[in-house]
């Protein structure tokens, strides 16, 4: 198939973008990579009458540490991401993570930005924004606002963004002491989406686990933080015991909806088993 | 040395250099095609080119109850916009049966649907644009009201026929094939062993990199067609374009461009095909339609949807005494054209057992009509399904046996020294060497070495599995194939083999170039056999204006058939050249020959005559040449296998696989296949058609299925959700040979473009139930996904 016709714009600056979402409202669509939302295009799914590129919007690519923070700018690629060693001395999970985002020639293309506006279920960042805490700023013409990954992603291919409004980045707590990373899924193929995955965090401190932050992706329309399974680890060595309940646990919070190859029952067991590797490798 | 190209290639105790046959020679195409200097269909550029497109039935089985296409009609940039009924006033309907399957059945077909669609994808409107993307938005603004019809997607409900899709057929039942030895239940009953067991196969489809591909050229002032077409059978398209669209058939010529992968997808005839030629010839104007990716899934062929219920008797001692096989596959809701739909479900019931010596064998097998898109043959047509159920029922036997799988196969093989010899389903083999394969493949896995790491790796939970699949093969077809069913296929190849004027030799060959190297191969053959440099030859295929007349590549045909001829024409030619030679050196025949491009002395080598020279004199001064003599250095021949229906080859497969149980996941560890396809002519050719072919093996085992829901809609059309299987997922694949060449031709070359897709999912099959023994589970419904496999061990 081929795309709709639509006008295409590269504006130089954040103002030209705004500019222009507000006059074509929701006839415009943000360009960021272009890895998703052209194959969209393609398949017809959307047509919409304008896209707005960002690609040389100044200040939207890098990453910086400044204090107990890392700063991932929207335009941010994937590669620059899996090269970048603050990513990994400080985001140790966004660095076991990213190498599970698709093949090399997207990496080399696909933004940070366009993963999180986009919030695939299945997409491996939103998973580590809300096992991390992280925060995105957003802004609009009149303000820039921030918003908790947390609360950001509100349901399939839903998120907090409103109408006229860009991601402009990612604020990322660095990992702090005694604390450890572990992310794992399972895609058929390399560089597939998930079918199920585990961004896990937690602090190790004396072969017990705590302040766990669970989230798994590919389970639900958003990345699901399992706090009930967290709470049967607090304070515990992750022995058999206490991982099975855990894993028990993930039965009430994981709606692990069926998919083209794998029941909800498939799901569930591959999410617990995944916790249970995940804790396996936290507490090693 | 003197003798360099003296050929045949394998004549007994024959101390002849080979020249380029056997040599893992680049093929000349290949640097072209890197260089992005290939030219496809899509890549030709013509004046007043329309576009195509197609309006698709959105439902599995619909009543069209209006159809207005006024609207499209009007929108910017369309040419035109035509029904099924506009449509068949140029291309007559066809019908997808042959006469040596006795009782196919099928309706007629058309180029577009008229009144009703039968399966989600079929086309009942096409609107042509000046672009693809103008054609595309028209089609938004088709007007379709339907009357949903009962659907049937389940095979044993259209074999039971509560509801027919076709009223006028009676029923649901395309085709029927019973087969019996007798002595079968006697066999049984004095059995010490039987086994039984039930094997699902996914329908999944050949993902060709290039798109089918169609440009359809009628030229009403001389009232000729001219097709570009990516298809596998130029000859056989321009007999359809003729017959269907009434032009005579020396005015269609069909060309072949490059052609990107075909895997039997494009041997066929499809109906929007069709239907783009016919509209050239409506518009008078040039029309193309390139498939695209969705297209593609929904339309082309899909294959291998079968369930097979598969029995053996055996002794104690491990003696196999009989096969009893009851198989059912669907079809979608057409016999395809002109091949039929039912060679598939005929090839299982041929196939089935096809190693082994047993001599009882007993088939039941039923094509069932169904409201899914069309299946028909794809690369190693039911050769697939055939060695799975084999191997994996031969595998569940060795194991109630309690003996080595590797054991049982030696057992119960046919032996190397029984040839020919005729198979329990009528099948014949001039000479195979299931032994000598099954000997070398078990050297080369290393297979007590692999047994015993196996068995210490369990004791550390990890559970690693070694399958074995011997096969057999259809390969060089004779008229027996299609042909005695009335087919206008041909079973005959034919190449014409030039001298240039400089030397060069020019090779125009029937059989055809889908990519994987054909023209490489008869370069090597053409060289070798006149006597000529690989560079002195330029190779043509792939235009029925051009070539000899021949039925292109397909059923692992192109060496094996399109190579003999070449090989003959090749010596003709050289013949020609050394009388030509004689006369201008006044020298005895006798004792020239060619070598590097040179007439030499036989015994000296001594340089006599270049044939550039050769050329100068025969083309530009044969004023020179005694009067009565006339030169010819422009040779055809052609070739048909008649002594055996078809030529078969053998080979064994392994498979060594982890799986994952807490996860089921099954991770390719090595693979391996050792086969014999005679004479081999560029063995890297050969080694990548066999690992491209595994690989084609491991998408069905473990990855591709074409999904579809119980309304009969296609779920995963797109690369993203119907797996291909990638590089990283895949096992080194060691590849050995044995070489048995046939005595029918003087080549001596059998097929092998099949082998690898033919048993790599048996033998990941009996891979993954190897790993999964010590949990006493079992899997039997490809593709083996991760689900099917924690199912199989009670986890989920
Ligand atoms: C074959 C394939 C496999 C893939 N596998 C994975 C995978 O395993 N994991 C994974 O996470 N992703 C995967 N992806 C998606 C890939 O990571 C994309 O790059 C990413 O999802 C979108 O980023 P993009 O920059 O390409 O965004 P685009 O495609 O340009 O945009 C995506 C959406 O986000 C919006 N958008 C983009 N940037 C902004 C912004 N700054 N502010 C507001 N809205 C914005 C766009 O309007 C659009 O709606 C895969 C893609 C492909 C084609």
């Amino acid at each position: 198939m081929k795309a709709p016709s639509f006008s295409y714009a590269r504006p130089g600056s954040l103002s030209g973008v705004f500019e222009l979402l507000e006059r074509h409202g929701d006839r415009a669509r943000v360009l960021a990579g272009g890895q998703s939302l052209l194959a969209s295009l393609n398949l017809r799914l959307s047509a919409p009458e304008l896209l707005v590129d960002i690609a040389c919007v100044p200040g939207l690519t890098g990453i910086t540490v400044a204090g107990d923070k890392v700063r991932i700018g929207a335009l941010t690629t994937h590669r620059q991401i899996e090269r970048s060693p603050e990513v990994a001395r400080h985001l140790p999970l966004l660095a076991q993570a990213v190498r599970n985002v698709a093949c090399a020639a997207i990496r080399n293309v696909g933004t940070f930005g366009g993963s999180i506006a986009l919030a695939d279920p299945a997409a491996e960042y939103p998973a580590c924004a809300v096992a991390l805490d992280a925060t995105f700023v957003l802004a609009g013409r009149a303000a820039e606002r921030r918003v908790r990954a947390r609360e950001f992603f509100r349901g399939l291919y839903e998120t907090a963004l409103r109408p006229g409004e860009l991601l402009i980045a990612g604020e990322f707590p660095v990992s702090g002491d005694g604390y450890r990373s572990v992310f794992l899924e399972l895609a058929r193929r390399r560089g597939d989406y998930a079918m199920v995955g585990i961004a896990a965090h937690a602090r190790t401190a004396g072969g017990r686990i705590s302040d766990a932050r669970l989230a798994f992706l590919a389970v639900s329309g958003t990345p699901v933080l399992a706090v009930r399974a967290a709470a049967a680890l607090e304070g515990r060595p992750p022995d058999a015991r206490t991982v099975a309940a855990a894993q028990a646990a993930l039965g009430d919070e994981l709606e692990a909806p069926a998919d083209l190859y794998a029941s909800r029952a498939t799901k569930l067991h591959l999410a617990r088993v995944l916790l249970g590797r995940a804790l396996g490798a936290l507490a090693r | 040395m003197n003798a360099r190209a003296e050929l045949p290639l394998h004549a007994p105790g024959a101390t002849t250099d080979k020249g380029y046959i056997g040599q893992s020679v680049p093929r000349p195409n290949a640097r072209r095609l890197l260089q992005g200097r290939g030219a496809y269909v899509d890549d030709l550029r013509f004046a007043r080119l329309a576009h195509v497109v197609f309006f698709r039935s959105p439902y599995a089985h619909a009543r069209l109850k209006r159809l207005d296409l006024s609207k499209a009609a009007r929108q910017p940039g369309v040419i035109a916009a035509f029904d099924g009924r506009a449509v068949a006033e140029y291309c007559k309907p066809w019908v997808g049966v042959l006469g040596h399957l006795k009782g196919i059945k099928s309706p007629p077909q058309f180029a577009i649907a008229i009144e009703r669609a039968c399966c989600q994808g079929e086309a009942v409107a096409a609107v042509v644009a000046e672009t693809r993307a103008q054609g595309e938005d028209a089609l938004q603004h088709v007007e379709a009201d339907w009357e949903e019809l009962p659907v049937v997607t389940d095979m044993e409900e259209a074999l039971a026929g509560k509801v027919v899709i076709h009223a006028d057929l009676g029923d649901n039942v395309c085709f029927t094939r019973g087969l019996d030895t007798g002595g079968v239940d006697e066999a049984f009953a004095k059995a010490d062993v039987i086994v039984e067991e039930t094997y699902e196969f996914g329908r999944h489809t050949g993902v060709t990199l290039e798109g089918r591909s169609i440009l359809a050229d009628y030229n009403a002032a001389e009232h000729t067609l001219t097709v570009y077409h990516s298809t596998q059978a130029p000859h056989m398209m321009q007999d359809v374009f003729s017959r269907h669209l009434g032009i005579p058939e020396a005015n269609v010529r069909v060309i072949c461009k490059d052609v990107g992968g075909s895997f039997g997808i494009k041997v066929h005839v499809y109906p929007d095909e069709m239907a783009t030629a016919a509209i050239s010839v409506m518009l008078r104007r040039p029309v193309k339609f390139i498939a695209d990716r969705l297209e593609s899934f929904l339309t082309d062929i899909h294959a291998r949807e079968h369930k097979a219920r598969v029995r053996i008797a055996c002794t104690r001692e491990g003696e196999i005494l009989a096969f009893d096989l009851w198989d059912l596959t669907a079809i979608g809701p057409y016999s395809v054209y002109p091949r039929t739909s039912g060679i598939e479900g005929n090839q299982v019931v041929n196939l089935t057992g096809g190693p082994y010596k047993h001599q009882q064998y007993r088939a039941q097998m039923n094509v069932v009509f169904t409201n899914k898109n069309v299946t028909c043959q794809y690369r190693a047509v039911g050769h697939p399904i055939a060695v799975a159920l084999t191997e994996g029922i031969v595998d569940l036997a060795a194991e109630k046996l309690g003996i080595d799988p590797a054991e049982f196969r030696r057992k119960n093989l046919i032996p190397d020294s029984a040839y020919p010899y005729t198979f329990p389903s009528g099948i014949k083999f001039e000479k195979l060497s299931h032994h000598q394969s099954l000997d070398r493949l078990l050297e080369l896995m290393s297979y007590k070495e692999l047994r015993e790491e196996q068995r210490a790796l369990r004791d550390k939970s990890i559970y690693r599995g070694i399958g074995l699949a011997a096969m057999i093969e259809v390969t060089n077809p004779s008229p027996a194939f299609y042909g005695v069913g009335g087919a206008r296929i041909s079973a005959q190849d034919g190449a014409t083999l030039r001298l240039e004027p400089t030397g060069m030799v020019t090779c125009i060959a029937s059989v055809t170039e889908q990519g994987q190297g054909t023209e490489g191969a008869m370069a090597q053959i053409a060289a070798s056999a006149v006597g000529v440099a690989l560079d002195k030859v330029r190779v043509i295929t792939g235009d029925t204006g051009v070539t000899p007349y021949g039925g292109g590549t397909w059923a692992s045909r192109g060496a094996g058939i399109g190579g003999e001829a070449v090989l003959q024409a090749g010596r003709a030619l050289r013949s020609n050249i050394l009388e030509v030679a004689a006369h201008i050196l006044h020298a005895d025949r006798a004792e020239l020959d060619i070598v590097g491009g040179e007439v030499v002395n036989r015994l000296t080598l001594e340089s006599r005559l270049p044939l550039v020279e050769l050329g100068r004199v025969a083309y530009f001064r044969p004023d020179t040449l005694p009067l009565k003599f006339q030169s010819e250095l422009t040779v055809t021949r052609h070739y048909t296998p008649r002594e055996y229906g078809f030529t078969f080859t053998n080979g064994i497969q392994a498979c060594l696989v982890e799986v994952d149980v807490e996860t089921g996941f099954v991770k390719l560890l090595k693979h391996w296949c050792v086969e014999d396809c005679g004479t081999i002519i560029n063995p890297m050719l050969v080694d990548e058609q066999i690992r491209g072919g595994v690989v084609q093996g491991i998408g069905a085992a473990l990855y591709e299925e074409c999904l579809y829901s119980a309304e009969g809609q296609l779920l995963n059309g797109s690369l993203a959700d119907y797996l291909v299987p990638m590089s990283a997922e895949m096992p080194d694949i060691i590849v050995a040979h044995i070489e048995t060449p046939p005595r029918q031709s003087d080549l001596g070359a059998k097929g092998a473009g099949e082998a690898g897709t033919a048993g790599a999912p048996g033998a990941v099959m009996n891979a993954i139930n190897d790993a999964l023994r010590p949990f006493k589970a079992r899997v039997a419904a490809q593709p083996f996904t991760p689900q099917r496999v924690l199912q199989a061990l009670g986890k989920v």
